[in-house]
């Protein structure tokens, strides 16, 4: 679908926007988690108003809006269709590699702008076969010769590979590289070709469509970013990965306690006097959801503190911390949707009420195996060893 | 000191690559220290030194080289004395 014109226009609030995105996505969101499609017509909503060049500083054309600004959008979204929401979510943990660390490289400044121009929606290729989530290990390696880069990737999760419009690709530095020695690739629509290996018939997330693919590729050199991997990752895709995700899963966990709260009042209304069986339960599960929300703030407070420096961002208290969050949000988000199941009874179990939160619950099943759990906190438990975790209450 | 640590290095199998191809200045990353291996290496570094590593050390930056290691555990001792 054409992009409109980039040029002076007066652009509406981003959240704003984001609610008429969300409207649209929240009326297609049923029949994308039950055909488990690609929820096109939110994707062509969001590239109509714009929202993908979000996080782009104004200088390469895009509105310079913060995590936390991002985060909000993620949640709005994420009320509506929890799909679309990880969909916008992990195309902006992409775009914030690219504003963290492509700002000093030529190709990367130009591709900005372009994303922004043209609205490109990126996605991401770190999990391989034989390594799974472990996102700091690489089997296959990139070829640089005469300026030019081969890269082939044995890729079994890609989200919306097949609607992208570039993917971010890890891989080794180069072929004698170490496992850890890793470098990510921009690859653009045009550059790769994709063959499917894996389907998406899953529980939840049904809408992210993300199928496995062997990944063939070639471009110009100054396509792998400049900095290490480890940079990238320690820098700006843990803290942006953990964060917006938190923010999606608040979004799902919000909207079915909302549900819950609608099914209460709707029965407190038919017994006017009583308190419904349901109402202490809600008041229980909204404390939840507060909670959950700190969570999530204090992992935001925690990298704005950090984000100026790049020693603190490659710290491993920072990395505990951010990992954390993770694991806190993805757990709270299932106890919470579980709870407003309880709440609303069988008018949520089922799938054709306005209470039903089933969609809810199975989309957040994902979070804890997002990189699952037990590998982050296996990771946390060895960083500490011998980082301290912070007692203080105001950093 | 810079002995000492290539000593344990090479023991405790800290990089993929034989010791004596690195230098000082050697990206040890590059070498192939994985994040599990830098904290069993820092635990030993710290054994080794009778140190700890404040916070604000634990840092891939102090941990990049032998060069850098060196560096930061002389500040450590020097702090000591
Ligand atoms: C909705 C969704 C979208 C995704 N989109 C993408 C995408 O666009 N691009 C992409 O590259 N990837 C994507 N992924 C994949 C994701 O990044 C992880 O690779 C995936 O979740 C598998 O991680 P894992 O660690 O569970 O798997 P594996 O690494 O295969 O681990 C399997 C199981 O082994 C156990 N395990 C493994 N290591 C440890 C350890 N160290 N300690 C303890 N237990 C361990 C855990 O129980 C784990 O569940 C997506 C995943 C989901 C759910």
């Amino acid at each position: 679908m054409p992009v409109a014109s980039p040029t002076i226009e007066i652009l509406r609030a981003p959240a704003e926007r984001m609610r008429g995105v969300a409207e649209i996505a929240a009326r297609h969101s049923g029949e994308v988690d039950r055909e488990g499609r690609f929820p096109q017509e939110a994707v062509d909503a969001l590239k109509a108003e714009r929202l993908l060049g979000v996080m782009v500083p104004k200088r390469f054309g895009g509105e310079g809006l913060s995590l936390i600004e991002t985060a909000e959008l993620c949640t709005i979204l994420g009320q509506a269709c929890g799909s679309t929401a990880m969909i916008y979510a992990m195309h902006q943990i992409k775009a914030s590699s690219l504003v963290s660390h492509g700002g000093s490289s030529p190709w990367h400044a130009d591709f900005m702008r372009e994303l922004v121009e043209q609205q490109h929606l990126l996605a991401s290729a770190t999990t391989e076969g034989g390594i799974g989530g472990d996102l700091r290990n690489s089997i296959c390696a990139v070829n640089v010769a005469d300026g030019r880069f081969t890269l082939e990737k044995d890729a079994t999760v890609i989200s919306y590979g097949l609607y992208a419009d570039a993917i971010l690709v890890t891989c080794r530095r180069s072929p004698d590289a170490q496992s850890s020695d890793q470098s990510m690739v921009v690859v653009k629509r045009g550059d790769y070709t994709l063959d499917k290996t894996t389907g998406w018939d899953t529980l939840g997330m049904r809408g992210t469509c993300s199928e496995g693919f062997r990944l063939v590729s070639a471009g110009d050199a100054a396509q792998i970013f400049p900095q290490p991997f480890s940079e990238i990752a320690a820098q700006s895709m843990l803290s942006a990965s953990h964060i917006l995700w938190g923010a999606v899963w608040f979004g799902i966990a919000a909207d079915a306690v909302a549900r819950a709260q609608a099914y209460v009042r709707a029965a407190a209304r038919k017994q006017p006097g009583s308190l419904p069986p349901g109402a202490l339960r809600l008041a229980e599960v909204v404390a939840m959801l507060q909670d959950m929300k700190a969570s999530v703030i204090a992992g935001v407070v925690r990298y704005e503190a950090a984000m100026s420096r790049p020693d603190e961002l490659s710290s491993m208290g920072f990395a505990a911390e951010m990992n954390n969050l993770k694991v806190t949000t993805s757990q709270r988000a299932a106890q919470i949707v579980t709870h407003a199941m309880l709440i609303t009874g069988l008018s949520g179990y089922k799938n054709d009420t306005p209470f039903s939160v089933g969609r809810h619950l199975r989309d957040v099943t994902s979070a804890a195996i997002m990189i699952s759990n037990d590998r982050i906190l296996s990771n946390t438990s060895n960083l500490l060893l011998v980082s301290r975790f912070d007692t203080s209450l105001v950093n | 000191m810079r002995d000492r640590i290539r000593k344990l290095i090479a023991e405790r199998k800290v990089v993929a690559v034989d010791v004596d191809t690195l230098t000082d200045t050697s990206d040890l990353y590059e070498a192939g220290l994985s994040s599990f291996a830098s904290i069993q290496f820092m635990l030993a570094l710290e054994d080794e030194f009778d140190i700890e590593f404040p916070e604000r050390m634990l840092t891939r930056k102090t941990f990049v080289s032998i060069e850098s290691i060196d560096r930061s555990i002389a500040e450590l001792i020097g702090e000591q004395v």
